[in-house]
């Protein structure tokens, strides 16, 4: 989907001119100052910046974990700020994903348990949540591994099941938090293909990661500095890279 | 050399003609480094030259063929037994530029270095788009599909990924060091002015001891 497409559709996500004061008097430190930015649907955003340029920050704010000082986060148009505890409690286990570094699985739940907890938290019955399961399982391509605990799993099976749980249900926003962390390049790779992936299929997401590699996976990168948003590199059409990546490269001298 | 090894591995495989030898090249190397195919024949003549191939008779479309000779095969042994020499690095314009931009007053050099940072990302945004492709089994450009062409293409992919990243992580690095100079500068600034002020204590000093 080209980025004119999605444009055209609501935002899954939209940071409203957000700004992030921590502390107060000598020891107010401006974490963010105004920040504009929406992710649609099928978009993948990628966030870098140096330690302390707000990128953990902006992600907190965007899961409804921390409320912004001023501006408005929405999440599929409703505004975060207006909700009661419960509400935003359900709006964060309903249409959020997320995706950690450590994975954040519970040891003493298998797989599948892990996934379909809060599938039953919504009030879905045991049986209609694992079965949600089941299917995310098999569509990351790990159906193995449903009853098998996070201790017998590898870093990258953990991730991949942390996936599973960040996209079942209705949720359409994952955002992660450098989530190939301890990964090596080639599992860290299929981590990112799967998000990808699911992005293809109309998901939205926000990584934030300092590593250009893992970025890269975006349609969008946006650099932050100092709490702003400094610059940012939007991919280009799919049919287009061929040539522009051939004409980019040198040539080899014989 | 690339080139000249290139085409002398490929006819290791067996007998070619110029443009099949373009082909397969750009195959391998998902067009990353287009040939034309003057520069197949130039180097092809140059081979035969040197003695390492020797024409090998025509097909009835007037392909010109060529194969490998022993010293050819023993040359191309001799490549892939030695490593790429990195003792010479080539010139590198990015790192002319920054050290250039350094030094002549004037120039924003986080602006400089922002710019290539953009233009950096992007192209490892096309490449790891490429690399998706690839590895969700669609092939490169132009090739005949084969599980070895794929693989040769994701390597070549997976180098030019890495090599940006790289690049991108030297800038980022870069951008940490001028800050850290840009701090020194300031705190030297600043003592020479306390020092500055030390020395003529009938100002600023005496009103604050009072």
């Amino acid at each position: 989907m080209s980025h004119t497409d999605q444009s055209r559709q609501a935002p899954v996500l939209h940071l409203e001119d957000v700004t992030r004061v921590h502390g107060q008097g000598a020891a107010e430190v401006q974490a963010l100052r105004g920040v504009d930015l929406k992710v649609h649907p099928g978009e993948f955003v990628a966030v870098m910046g140096p330690s302390g340029s707000g990128k953990s920050t902006l992600l907190t704010l965007a899961g409804g974990l921390d409320t912004p000082t001023t501006g408005q986060v929405l999440v599929e148009g409703v505004a975060l700020g207006t909700l009661s505890r419960k509400k935003l409690a359900q709006v964060r286990r309903r249409s959020i994903g997320y995706v950690f570094q450590d994975y954040n699985l519970i040891p003493a739940l298998t797989a599948a348990e892990n996934i379909s907890l809060p599938r039953e938290l919504d009030g879905l019955s045991a049986r209609a949540a694992r079965r949600e399961a089941l299917a995310a399982l098999e569509e990351l391509g790990i159906p193995e591994l449903a009853d098998r605990f996070p201790d017998d799993m590898s870093g990258g099976q953990q991730q991949r099941v942390a996936i599973a749980r960040a996209l079942i249900g209705e949720r359409r926003l994952v955002l992660a938090d450098e989530p190939t962390g301890a990964l090596d390049s080639t599992t860290g790779e299929a981590v990112l293909a799967v998000l990808r992936a699911r992005c293809d299929a109309g998901a939205a997401a926000m990584m934030v990661t300092h590593e250009a590699r893992h970025a890269a996976w975006a349609d969008r990168v946006v650099f932050l500095r100092d709490g702003r948003m400094v610059d940012e590199s939007v991919s280009q059409d799919a049919a287009s890279l061929l040539v522009s990546a051939a004409a980019n490269s040198r040539k080899v001298d014989e | 050399m690339s080139i000249r090894h290139g085409l002398l591995a490929l006819l290791d495989q067996g007998p070619r003609y110029g443009y099949q030898l373009r082909t397969e090249f750009e195959a391998r190397t998902g067009a990353t480094w287009p040939l034309n195919v003057g520069q197949v024949y130039t180097t092809l003549s140059r081979l035969e030259r040197d003695g390492l191939v020797e024409a090998a008779g025509e097909d009835d479309e007037g392909h010109q063929f060529y194969a490998v000779t022993d010293a050819g095969r023993a040359e191309l042994r001799t490549w892939f037994d030695t490593p790429v020499p990195r003792t010479s690095p080539p010139r590198d314009e990015l790192a002319i530029k920054l050290a250039m931009a350094v030094t002549v007053p004037g120039v924003d050099v986080s602006a400089v270095v922002q710019g290539q940072r953009r233009h950096s990302i992007k192209a490892l945004q096309d490449y790891t788009r490429l690399k998706g492709r690839a590895l969700a089994g669609e092939t490169g450009p132009g090739t005949v599909p084969s599980e070895g062409n794929d693989l040769a293409w994701l390597l070549v992919l997976d180098q030019l990924i890495f090599q940006t990243e790289a690049e991108i992580r030297w800038l980022d690095h870069c951008e940490t060091r001028l800050a850290q100079q840009a701090e020194l500068q300031q705190a030297r600034a600043a003592e020479a002015a306390r020092d500055g002020a030390a020395r003529k204590p009938g100002r600023l000093g005496r009103r604050t001891r009072a």
